[in-house]
């Protein structure tokens, strides 16, 4: 099953409750996805600092730290639960290998915009811990997820994100994966899980290098097996695509200052002015995207 | 009557009105907030009339007998599924599934339909005033699909028995599904069907789809392709 949403802003009246209104789509998608929920949360990048979203599994923050500090200088740590921020003003291609090092944490996301958090155990204790009610910023993506193709995992958790400022949540499941998979890798492309959609994310990372995201997910449509609603973001906006004999659901809120989008359309009845919204489904095997 | 959904559970909703009382005259409901809710008036049994105020879930108004139940925003999956006699009237548009499976009464829908619009359908007459999308009344046995908008593809997929009727166009026909001829027998009905949607529309501008029956039996010159 899983839960999937997603909000965009169009103007900047809602930057400031964004963290709110996605916890309360979070929440009411529990029943469709009760093992595991994550978010992507999408800030203004005006600055040239990298964020680095780790989960720090069993290592303690304050170890993390002082090793940290130790490899990368100019560095500020912040700690939300179990999960840190690093920023530097360092490049992905210094940082990275160093966070390599570090055999038990997970990057979970990096960029200059995005923050990504995800846990197992329900969606209510999720948003709870990473207190995602104070967070602000101009677009949003979430999951709840009900595991199906890998175990319930912090790796096996959504949203994926394979490349500077993207992610993909996915509410279906692929039968091309490993195969695609393999042709992935030879391209250079790394995996940390047996997760269907951490492939179709590498896929879309992959792709955007000669692509947009609407080229990309077109693409998609042809070489993405399997049935899915998907809703990629990236540093501008995102885009959302199913597959083309609609096995998943997707409903769409359109209003002046936001466009939604969820699994049903419970997650979406708490939205602000969301009885005078243009409702409608996505049509299958067409591309919708918002930003650029 | 009220029923806020705010304030009172969906199951002890609906657990009334499953249980009319018959020697009382409350006939008259109207249901609140219903917040995208899941099985609002799912197996209604009395002729009362029911008005939903805002968009509902799934399953709405799912195995409904004699009730008339308005739904004044959209619903999701599987409205009307299985209804069996009485009237569900949506203002909004509906997702996919509409009046699956449903052995009789009607369901009107004024905005859209999406995919699968009176799958397996066996005896409801469906009216959507605005467009259904791909294999709508896939494997439809028995009543009446009209379709004053366009239509998806593989229109009629495995078609039984039902009679479809469409204005605008249509993107592809189903295995079996072919267009057939509009007798005054036909426009009769078709005419009947639109007025109990209030609409005006002229009968002569729809075409008639039906099946072909050549599914029927299984035609022995294909078994070289099994």
């Amino acid at each position: 099953m899983c839960g999937i949403v997603g909000i965009y802003l169009k103007s900047k009246k809602f930057e400031k409750s964004l963290g709110g209104m996605l916890s309360k789509m979070l929440v009411s998608m529990e029943s469709r996805g009760p093992d595991s929920a994550g978010f992507a949360i999408y800030k203004s990048d005006k600055n040239k600092i990298y964020k680095y979203s780790i989960c720090l599994n069993d290592m303690s923050f304050e170890k993390f730290k002082n090793e940290i500090k130790k490899k990368v200088k100019l560095t500020n740590v912040e700690k939300n639960s179990d999960h840190v921020i690093l920023k530097s003003i360092e490049k992905p291609n210094k940082i990275l290998p160093i966070l390599e090092d570090f055999s038990t944490i997970s990057l979970v996301g990096y960029g200059k915009s995005i923050e990504i958090f995800k846990q197992v155990g329900s969606p209510s204790n999720v948003v709870k811990k990473f207190n995602l009610d104070n967070f602000s910023g101009t677009h949003a993506i979430g999951h709840t997820r009900m595991a199906t193709e890998s175990a319930i995992t912090t790796d096996g958790s959504h949203p994926y994100s394979t490349g500077e400022d993207e992610c993909l949540v996915h509410n279906g499941s692929l039968s091309n994966h490993n195969n695609l998979r393999r042709k992935l890798k030879k391209n250079g492309s790394k995996f940390s899980s047996d997760n269907d959609t951490e492939v179709a994310a590498g896929y879309i990372s992959d792709s955007l290098k000669k692509r947009n995201l609407k080229q990309t997910l077109n693409k998609g449509l042809s070489d993405l097996d399997g049935f899915y609603t998907f809703i990629a973001g990236t540093h501008s906006g995102f885009a959302v695509l199913r597959d083309e004999i609609a096995c998943k659901p997707a409903v769409i809120a359109e209003t002046k200052d936001y466009v939604a989008i969820s699994s049903e359309f419970q997650a979406m009845a708490h939205l602000p002015n969301v009885n005078n919204a243009k409702i409608f489904e996505p049509e299958p095997g067409i591309v919708y995207s918002w930003g650029k | 009557m009220i029923l806020d959904l705010k304030k009172l559970k969906l199951r002890s909703v609906n657990e009334k009105l499953q249980n009319i009382d018959r020697k009382k005259n409350k006939r008259d409901f109207v249901i609140s907030n219903p917040e995208g809710n899941h099985a609002v008036c799912a197996g209604l049994t009395e002729n009362i009339d029911v008005t939903i105020k805002g968009h509902v879930g799934y399953y709405c108004a799912g195995m409904n007998q004699n009730a008339n139940i308005i739904v004044d925003g959209n619903v999701g999956t599987g409205v009307a599924e299985n209804m069996m006699s009485g009237k569900v009237h949506v203002k909004g548009n509906a997702s996919q599934s509409a009046g699956a499976t449903a052995h009789g009464g009607t369901l009107i829908i004024d905005g859209d339909a999406s995919s699968r619009c009176g799958i397996s359908m066996k005896g409801i007459d469906i009216i959507v005033k605005g467009s259904v999308g791909h294999m709508s009344a896939f494997m439809a046995q028995s009543g009446n699909l009209v379709v004053c908008g366009d239509a998806g593809e593989a229109l009629g997929d495995s078609l039984y028995e039902t009679d479809i009727y469409v204005k605008g166009k249509v993107k592809s026909l189903g295995a079996d599904c072919e267009e057939k001829k509009m007798s005054k027998k036909h426009k009769t009905k078709l005419k009947e069907l639109l007025k109990k949607a209030g609409s005006n529309i002229k009968p002569e501008q729809f075409k008639r789809y039906g099946s072909a029956r050549k599914l029927y039996n299984f035609n022995i010159d294909n078994v070289s392709n099994y």
